[in-house]
This record gives structure tokens, sequence and C-alpha cells, in this order.
């Protein structure tokens, strides 16, 4: 009978949301978990689970270690609290007699900051090891080292070591964990605050202007990754996009080998290169072998040999080139580059100029 | 409610609870020192990150002179409030001139050791961090005094006007709580820029 | 009742110009009548910065959607969160503790009702003036607009250099003014409570509501007090030449992020222990039991006052800290999630072996528990430093604090607005349509809320005006969108409830709960002075000795 009234006077709707609710929860967490399973050369969906490389790694096993105790810790309380709402759900029969008023009890209330301060603990220590593992790692010597420097609203990459510079797109060798060759990346600021985030590489660290941050990354196996500016630097923050080329060693000493040659000298283009050298552009953008030695804007040597434009707002043909110069805030409005009001011939030019720099 | 009153056993009081204004102005000076900190832990971060321009040991001189004057007016107000409360209004008056006395003396010494920075060292708020950060805290400071001045001034001149009474006194002492604030704020200010920072 | 015969007619009295009505709200000086202005600035508040939010959320229903422009959604996003905090949350809390204060601890009305005015007017300004951004000022390429910097303002984007104009300027002063409002307002409090209590209401006798507040207003008095701080040093940056902030010079910009964010983490504090205290007050009378564990309530509100203070740096864990840095703010994080963790705790202890009621206002006490108990939860994964390198700046911290802003906050505040309804007014909310709003708001935030976790872990970061498709972000943020919409609708019912109740609802009359606290005493609305002569308590339920005679309080205290 009892059993039957309860089942009869409990609040329904009220546990059914909450059901509901824990229904909805457990729905994206699946979604989440299938998501990333996607195919072992598709790395479009960034997920933090699907892990490339050791930081990346060490911070998804400590991420499954929280969740599995936080998760335990959700289960005992909405357990106690369901059974608080079924079990103890007033009679309208029943409303003349308060119930037993109960003011407190010292050993439950011990009992129950005890026990979350053990769960601190524990969870501090898997922490702590874990920071110092990703923070305090020593550099080897076989490390590929990278200056990135962020700007309003691109990436510059540098390799001192190699004496490459370009934009938007980093070039990393794969690392073998037997002889591991990781890429140390020296993290600059040219203006506001960046961050740089691959989630399937590391976790995010900041560039900030006037400090120099550091971050490492060893992937193990090669394709392509992506990642974005994680820090609100202004208006086209969102479009500040990052593509990581993980390579075979072979391929990636022969784009640094490419990468170092001077700019392409192509005597058909001379007129282009002209209106290169006679309109602004130079005064933000570098060609190696000209006289645009600007740092503004992205060194454009060898932009042929890059995907994307305006750090990856648009793909890299003809079309986007033209629209770029003529008109950006078409591609990327409130990006600094300046519509360059170049006459159509002009424009012809130097897109076809700009086309051979490979 | 009459009702909750009589039918309620009587009971021990809570005793006489503190004066509301008192604990207003304990609760004003909190807050007033947390700002204060802001700035004097920016004073210190940025000491010797100048990138250029005149450095506190160059320029700074310690104004041990204006320093004993605010100083002392914290007596003074100390006393002048003992005198209101006893009803010795004329002591009272006397002592509370020179509170004011020192204190605007204070803010002169203040402006005069601007001056200088300003058009014999060519350190202004703009120069560099140094710069800044000291203009900032000693003027949010030297704002305060001149708050203060000003609140003490109205007090005085309700004083000679014969409007001030022993009924007063509570009152009073709570300006003046905020006037040892004040002074306790340049202690740390002072040893801050010109002893630490130099 | 002698207190319903000396209840003077005022704004009720047939045929008095509607002028004296409108002079008589803007000069008032009465805490109640403050009480029910912040409450109403906030209500307004939240509309618009639901609509802007709404902006927000179709910006981001599909990838590379146009319905706004990169410029126009930073100003939302931006707005949106400078509306909610300063604007909203802090006016509405404000108003309840302005409002019921007084009441609970028998008093007649603020220690300084002058300067409660005062602080009220200021914060209203402060208000007026951020939304004049949108009309006001004008600047270098059009920027001189709404602020468009984030409500962080992080340096150096809000320096000169790169925000030209006067859309920071706005940001700036209209907080520095609404800050002093809050200290003047806390102030108050504080004052209020310690040196006005009724006779034989000593500390340990008050309503956990008024202890609450207390410890809230001690918080604002540290934390706003930095912020402000903060942005005088910005406003000599940006007018005076100064250097705070400027890298250039040598300056940092991580000193701008300490400053904020030791403001910025006691703030989010301050917001949700008021909230503490609603569901304090309301699931006892709801459950028909005391609150379990008064002292430890009190200690673990107290520790987490002064823990709150030492935990700012887990939002900059990304900025390159050493790793002792990271792992003592990692510990500092965890450490004030236990006494936050018992409070739940001592509310599932308070229900336990009760007899509860499921009226409205405690529907959205339960969900405070649920949707706090996850918002904890994902705090606590946030703490973790590692785990923050991949989650901070994503939209999983996103909807780690709309989970405890929304369905914390604004849950436990729903439920206040049910509960004491009554009493401001004199009539009671509907209570079908209170059920209608809590289920659509229940809905329409989880999905929202719940699914917006997910492109966090994909490693969609926040503040983006739009994103790449083929992430595995497109469906999720439709949906989120959704969501959003019903939110929307419920509390649209809210509202519709809020006005349709206020002229046609039931009589409350003084104590329609069969509630233990001071304010039930009196009539619904309470006359001017509060209480005909001021009350005498021997206990913490003062009316639950009067309902009892046969078992009080004050025997088990």
């Amino acid at each position: 009978m009892r059993i039957v009234e309860t089942i009869h006077k409990a609040d329904w709707p009220a546990i059914v949301s909450r059901a509901a609710g824990v229904a909805l929860l457990l729905v994206g967490v699946l979604l989440a978990a299938g998501l990333c399973a996607a195919t072992p050369q598709d790395h479009s969906v960034t997920s933090i689970f699907d892990s490339h490389s050791t930081p990346a790694d060490s911070i998804r096993q400590l991420s499954l270690f929280i969740l599995g105790v936080t998760g335990l810790i959700f289960l005992v309380v909405f357990s106690l609290l369901s059974y608080v709402v079924v079990k103890f759900r007033g009679r309208a029969a029943d409303k003349e007699h308060e119930p037993a008023q109960v003011y407190g009890s010292t050993q439950i209330e011990l009992a129950w900051t005890i026990i979350p301060i053990l769960i601190v603990v524990v969870l501090f220590l898997a922490t702590a090891r874990v920071i110092h593992a990703i923070q305090d790692v020593p550099k080897p010597a076989e490390a590929v080292q990278v200056t990135a420097i962020g700007h309003q609203f691109w990436w510059e990459f540098r390799y001192p070591g190699f004496g490459v510079v370009t934009a938007n797109e980093l070039h990393v060798p794969v690392s073998d964990p037997s002889h591991p060759t990781p890429t140390f990346l020296k993290l600059l600021s040219a203006d506001t605050d960046h961050s740089f985030w691959i989630p399937q590489l590391a976790g995010k660290t900041d560039l900030i202007p006037n400090r120099v941050n550091e971050t490492w990354l060893d992937p193990h196996e090669t394709g392509l990754f992506f990642g974005q500016c994680a820090q609100y630097c202004g208006t086209q923050h969102a479009k500040m996009l990052l593509r990581v080329y993980v390579e075979s060693p072979e391929d990636f000493q022969a784009w640094v080998r490419g990468q170092q040659q001077p700019a392409n000298e192509d005597a058909r283009e001379v007129a282009g290169r002209r209106v290169f050298e006679r309109t602004a552009c130079l005064n933000c953008h570098a060609i190696n072998g000209t006289n645009g030695t600007g740092r503004f804007g992205p060194d454009l040597t060898h932009m042929m040999s890059r995907h994307a434009i305006a750090s990856g707002a648009a793909e890299n043909n003809s079309q986007n080139l033209r629209l770029w110069i003529q008109n950006p805030d078409s591609i990327k409005p409130g990006s600094l580059m300046p519509a360059m009001k170049l006459s159509d011939t002009e424009l012809d030019a130097l897109v076809r100029y700009l086309e051979t720099l490979q | 409610m009459s009702t909750l009153e009589s039918r309620l056993p009587e009971n021990s009081a809570v005793g006489k609870l503190p004066y509301r204004g008192k604990i207003g102005m304990a609760c004003l000076i909190i807050a007033e020192s947390a700002i204060f900190t802001i700035f004097v832990v920016a004073y210190l971060f940025y000491l010797g990150k100048s990138v250029s321009g005149p450095t506190p040991g160059e320029v700074l001189e310690t104004p041990i002179f204006y320093t004993i004057c605010l100083l002392s007016s914290s007596l003074t107000i100390h006393l002048a409030r003992k005198l209101l409360e006893r009803g010795r209004r004329t002591g009272f008056l006397a002592l509370w001139l020179v509170t004011v006395v020192l204190g605007a003396l204070f803010l002169y010494g203040t402006a005069q050791e601007w001056h200088r920075l300003i058009y014999e060292h060519g350190l202004t708020i703009s120069t560099n961090l140094f710069g800044t950060t000291y203009y900032s805290l000693v003027g949010l400071h030297a704002f305060h005094v001149t708050a203060g001045l000003i609140l003490l001034t109205i007090v005085l001149l309700f004083g000679l006007a014969g409007r001030l009474g022993s009924e007063h006194s509570a009152r009073v002492d709570v300006l003046s709580l905020y006037w040892h604030f004040v002074d306790g704020v340049w202690i740390v200010v002072f040893t801050v820029v010109y002893v630490l920072g130099r | 009742m002698s207190s319903d015969a000396i209840a003077i007619q005022t704004a009720e009295t047939p045929g008095r110009p509607w002028v004296a009505t409108l002079h008589e709200w803007v000069t008032t000086v009465d805490h109640k009548r403050l009480g029910v202005l912040y409450i109403l600035y906030a209500l307004f508040f939240l509309v618009i910065g639901g609509i802007e939010a709404t902006i927000i959320r179709i910006q981001l229903m599909y990838p590379h959607n146009d319905f706004v422009s990169p410029q126009v959604f930073n100003r939302m996003f931006t707005m949106h969160g400078t509306t909610m905090i300063f604007f909203v949350a802090m006016p509405i809390l404000f108003g309840f503790a302005n409002y019921l204060v007084p009441l609970l601890i028998g008093a007649r009305d603020m220690a300084f009702p002058r300067l409660n005015a005062f602080s009220f007017w200021l914060t209203a300004f402060g208000g007026i003036l951020l939304y004049f951004s949108f009309l006001g000022g004008s600047g270098l390429y059009g920027a001189g607009n709404a602020p468009d910097v984030g409500w962080w303002a992080y340096a150096p984007l809000a320096s000169r250099a790169f925000s030209p104009g006067h859309s920071s300027d706005y940001w700036t002063i209209a907080i520095l003014a609404s800050g002093f409002g809050s200290i003047a307002t806390s102030i108050n409090i504080i004052a209020t409570i310690i040196s006005m209590r009724c006779t034989g209401m000593t500390l340990g006798r008050m309503p956990l509501f008024a202890w609450m507040n207390m410890v809230m207003s001690g918080m604002v008095l540290l934390a706003i007090s930095p912020l402000s701080a903060a942005q005088i040093m910005l406003l000599v940056d940006r007018y005076l030449g100064g250097h705070f902030f400027d890298t250039q010079a040598g300056g940092s910009a991580t000193l701008w992020m300490h400053f904020f964010w030791i403001f910025g983490h006691p703030e989010v504090y301050v917001l949700i222990i008021p909230c503490f205290a609603f569901v304090s007050e309301i699931i006892p009378v709801f459950s028909r039991k005391p609150i379990f564990g008064y002292p430890v309530m009190v200690g673990a509100t107290v520790c987490i006052a002064f823990v709150s203070m030492s935990v700012w740096a887990h939002h900059m864990f990304t900025i390159g800290m050493s790793s002792y840095a990271n792992s003592f703010f990692t510990i500092t994080t965890m450490a004030v999630g236990v006494p936050t963790g018992i409070k739940i705790f001592n509310w599932l202890g308070t229900m336990w072996g009760g007899k509860i009621q499921f009226k409205t206002p405690m529907l959205f006490c339960i969900g405070f528990l649920f949707q706090f108990l996850i918002a904890g939860l994902t705090g606590i994964m946030l703490a973790s430093s590692p785990f923050d390198w991949q989650l901070g700046g994503s939209y999983f911290v996103v909807a780690h604090f709309h989970y405890v802003i929304v369905g914390g906050i604004l849950f436990a505040l729903f439920g206040a607005f049910y509960y004491w309804f009554p009493k401001i007014t004199g009539r009671m909310l509907n209570e079908g349509l209170g059920k209608l709003h809590f289920w659509l708001f229940v809905i329409g935030f989880h999905l929202t809320f719940d699914l917006m976790h997910i492109p966090g872990l994909l490693g969609m970061p926040r503040r983006i005006y739009t994103y790449e498709p083929g992430r595995g972000w497109e469906t999720l943020n439709f949906l989120v969108t959704i969501g959003a919409f019903i939110q929307g609708i419920a509390t649209l019912v809210f509202v519709a409830n809020l006005i349709i109740s206020y002229f046609k609802g039931t009589k409350a009359g003084n104590d329609p709960w069969d509630a233990w606290t001071l304010e039930w005493s009196v009539s619904s609305p309470p006359p001017a002075y509060n209480f005909a002569s001021i009350p005498r308590v021997s206990s913490r339920r003062p009316l639950w000795d009067l309902k009892h005679p046969e078992d009080p309080d004050s025997h088990y205290e």
C-alpha cells in the first residue's frame, strides 16, 4: 500500500525532468564519444580526447580520471536527491503534523566534510603530477625550435635554426617515441593577447606582449591538425586559424629546404613584381630577394606553398587572392589588410607574380 | 506586533550594539584599503622596470617635515575629539583648527614636491612606469587627504558657528576614524615609495 | 492586527496624481521601495541581456552565418556579459537584500537610508551610461560605439592603441560608478546587520539570509575595490598617458589579468552566496524542518569567502605561470569546492525526513540543487590546471559558468520571486503559470547548457563570431540556440505571471507559506515602518516559537 501510495503521489514531473536532464547529458557524452571515432587521417573534428601527442595524451588520461571521480560524485548525490524527493514527499492528509525537527548531526557533518577533503587531495596529487610532467620537461637537443609570434589576426612562425620565416601553417616533424623529436615553440606577441591551441596535440598557451611563453608538442603520427586562436584578440579573432602539418622527417626536411630558397625569380612576371615593390605592399610584407622587408603582415616569399590565405579564412587560389587584395573585408571584415585599390591591370599582374612564389 | 512581544519570554537583551556610523566607516576603510593595496602592488611590481626616464633614487627627496605634519594631525584630531566628548568646545575648536592646518601643510608639501619633479626633473605621469605608478599612488592618497580636509573644514565651520556640542562627538569620532585611516595609508605609502623604493 | 490599522495608504489612494506617485518613488529612501526599484531595474536589463544573448545564438546557429557582422557580434558578447553581471545580477541581489534584511532582523530600515538611495541611483546611472555607448561617442573607424573588448577588457586590447574611440571608456566609467554603488550598499548591509538587530537576535539567531548577505557584502568590499583600482589605472593609461598596462613601455598585460581576476573570482561567489541565502530560507519552509546544521552553514560560508580570495589565477592557467603557481591555484580552487559541496549536503539533510511541498519556489530550489551540483563538478574539472589548458577559453567554460549563473543563480532567484512576491505585493503568483515557467525553463536550460559543454570538448573557443564547418560543432550549436529560444519563452511566461498576478493574483495575507521568520509576521505588503513595535526573539525561528509554544526552538538552541 505504502509503495503504491508513494508511486502514486510522487512528483513525476520533477522526477521526469530530472531524468530527462540526465538522459540528455548521457546522449551528449555519447555524441561526443562517437565524434571522437573519426577516421585516422581526418583530424577535422578536434576533440581533446583524440590526442596524438604526449602533452595531449597526458591531459586526456588525467581528464578521464577526473571525469570518473566527478561522475561518481554526481551519481551518489543525484541518487540521494532523487531518493529524498520521492521518499519525503508531503502528503495532503498529513498537513497538520510537522515532521521531527532535526537541527543537525555532528557525526554526519564531519563525514561529509572529511570525504570531500580526501577526494580533493587525490585529485590534486594526480593533477600536480601532470603539471610537472608537461611544464618542467627538459628540452632535448634534437628538438625543433620554432618562434611563434601572434599578430592581429595571423600567426608568424620562425625557425631560427633553419633561417625560415613563414605564416599561419606550421610544419613539424613527426616524433618517434623511441627517439623523440619534439617541437618546442617560443610564444611571443606583436600586439594583443592570443592563444595557441591545437587540441589534439597540446593544451593551449597564451601569447602575451612583453612576455615569453613556451609550449611543446611531439606528434606521434603524420597528418594535418587544426586549431585556432583561443584568446579574444579583436575583431577577427574568430578567423585566426591554425594548420599544423606533421610530416615524416624526410618530408619535413624537404619543406625546410624549399622554404630556405630565395623567392622565385620569374622573368615574365616583372610587371607584377614592380606593382609589389612600388605600392604600399612592401610596407607590410616581405619577399626574400625584393625590396619588401615589411613585418606587419605575413612573409610572402613562399606563399603558394600554403593551403590558405588570411590565416585560414580562404583557400589559396587566384580568385580569392584577387578578392583579398582588392577587398579584404569581403573575406575577413575588420582584418588589418587594407583594400589596395589597384587597377585591373595592376591587380592581374600582381596576382600572376604572387602565384609564382612557390 | 504586540502579540509577538507579549507571548515570548523575557530574555537577555542582545546588549548594546555598536554605533552604525562607526561600522559604516570601518567598512569604508576596509574597501579603501583594498583599493590602495592594488596601487601599492602595482608600484612595487614595477620598481626597476621602467624602460627609460628618471628613477626613484635619482629624483625623490624624503618629505620628513610634511610627514611629521600629517602624522601629528592624527594626534591633534584625537585630542580634539576627546575634548568635544567632554563638552570643551573651545579647546576642541582650537585643536581641530590645528589639525586642518597640519593637513593643509601636508598637501602643500605634496604640491611642492610635484612641482619640483615636473619642472626640474621632467617626471610626469606619462614619462615612464615610475612616473605613472608614483603619481597615481601619491595622488590617490592626496585626493583622500583633500576629501578629508573638506569634511574637516565643514565641521570646523559648524563648530565656529556654535552648532557643535558633545552630542555630536560620536559623528565627529567617525570622521576622525577616516582621518586616522588617511594617515595610516601615508605610513604605508611613505615606506613603500621613499624607504623601500629607493 | 495593529500593523494593518496603522498602514498609511499612499499610492493606493484613488485620485492621486501620478506625478506625485512618481515623485515619491524617485525620492524614496525606504528600503522596500529601493529594493523594488533595484529588482525592476534588473528585470529590465535581464530582458535586454537576453536579447543580446539571442542575437549571439542566432549568429552561431550555422557556420559562416552573417546574421550580424563580427563588429556587432563582439559588442554583443561584451555587453551581454557586462550587463548580466553588473546590471542584472548585482542589482537584483542587492534589491532582495535591501527589501528583506531589515524585515528579517526586525529593523525599520537600513542603517543609512539616504546612502541606500544614492547607491541605487549611482548603479542605475552606470547602466544607462553603458547603454548610451550605442548612441554616443564618435571615434576612429566607427569604433566609438558599444564596448567590444569582452567583459574582462584585457590589456592591451582595451588600451588606446587597440581601442580607439570611447567604447572602452563607457565600459570603464559605467562599471566604476556602479562599483561605488555596490560598495556603498555593502557598507549599508553590514552596518544594518551589526547595529540594528532587534532585541534577542544575537548573531547566532539571525536568519541565514542575513548571515549570507553580510558575508557577501564583506566580499564586495574586498573584491570590487581591486576592480575599481584597476579601472582607475586603465583611465590613467587611456587619458593621462600612463603606462600601467602599456607593454611597449615595459608594462605588464598580465598585471591587468591579476587585478581583474582578484575581483572576478570573488565576484562570482558574491553572486552565488545570496542565492545560497534564498535557498536556505525556502527549502526549510517547504520541507517543514529547520535548516540542517545552521552553525556549519555559517562557517562554510565564511570559509568560502576567505578561500575564494585565493583562487583567482585559475582564470589564468594558460598564461604561462610556473608549475608551482599552477599547482597552488589548482589546490585552492579544488579546496573551495569543499565548503560549497558541504552546503548541498546540508540542504539535502534539511529535506531528509521532511514533508516536502512541491510548490513553485521549492521546484526551483530543487532545480538549483541539481544544477549547482553539476556546475560545481565541471568547476572541479576546470580547477585541474592541465585539464584547463584544454578546456579554458573554450565553450566548456561558457557552459560551466552559465550552468552556475542560469542553472544556479537564476533558478534560486526565480524561487525567491515566487516565495517573496506575496510579501512584496500582497498577492500570490499564479501556481499553474509558475509550474509552466519551471518546466519550460528546465527543458530549454538543459538543451542549451548541457549540450554546450560538447563543442568545448571538441575544440571550439569562445568569443568567436563564426566557425568552420566540418569541425563537429554545427548541430550542437543549432540545438543550443533552440534551447535559448525555449528559455526566452519561459521568461516571457514568468514576466506575464508577474504582471497578471500583480493585478489579479489571490490575496496572500501575512503568511501564505506558514513560514517562521520575522517578515511573515507583518502584513503583505508591510507597512512603511515595518513593525509597529520592535520584535523580541529568543530563537532562530521566532514564528515557529509562536505557532508551537509547547515546543519552541529556544529549548533546543
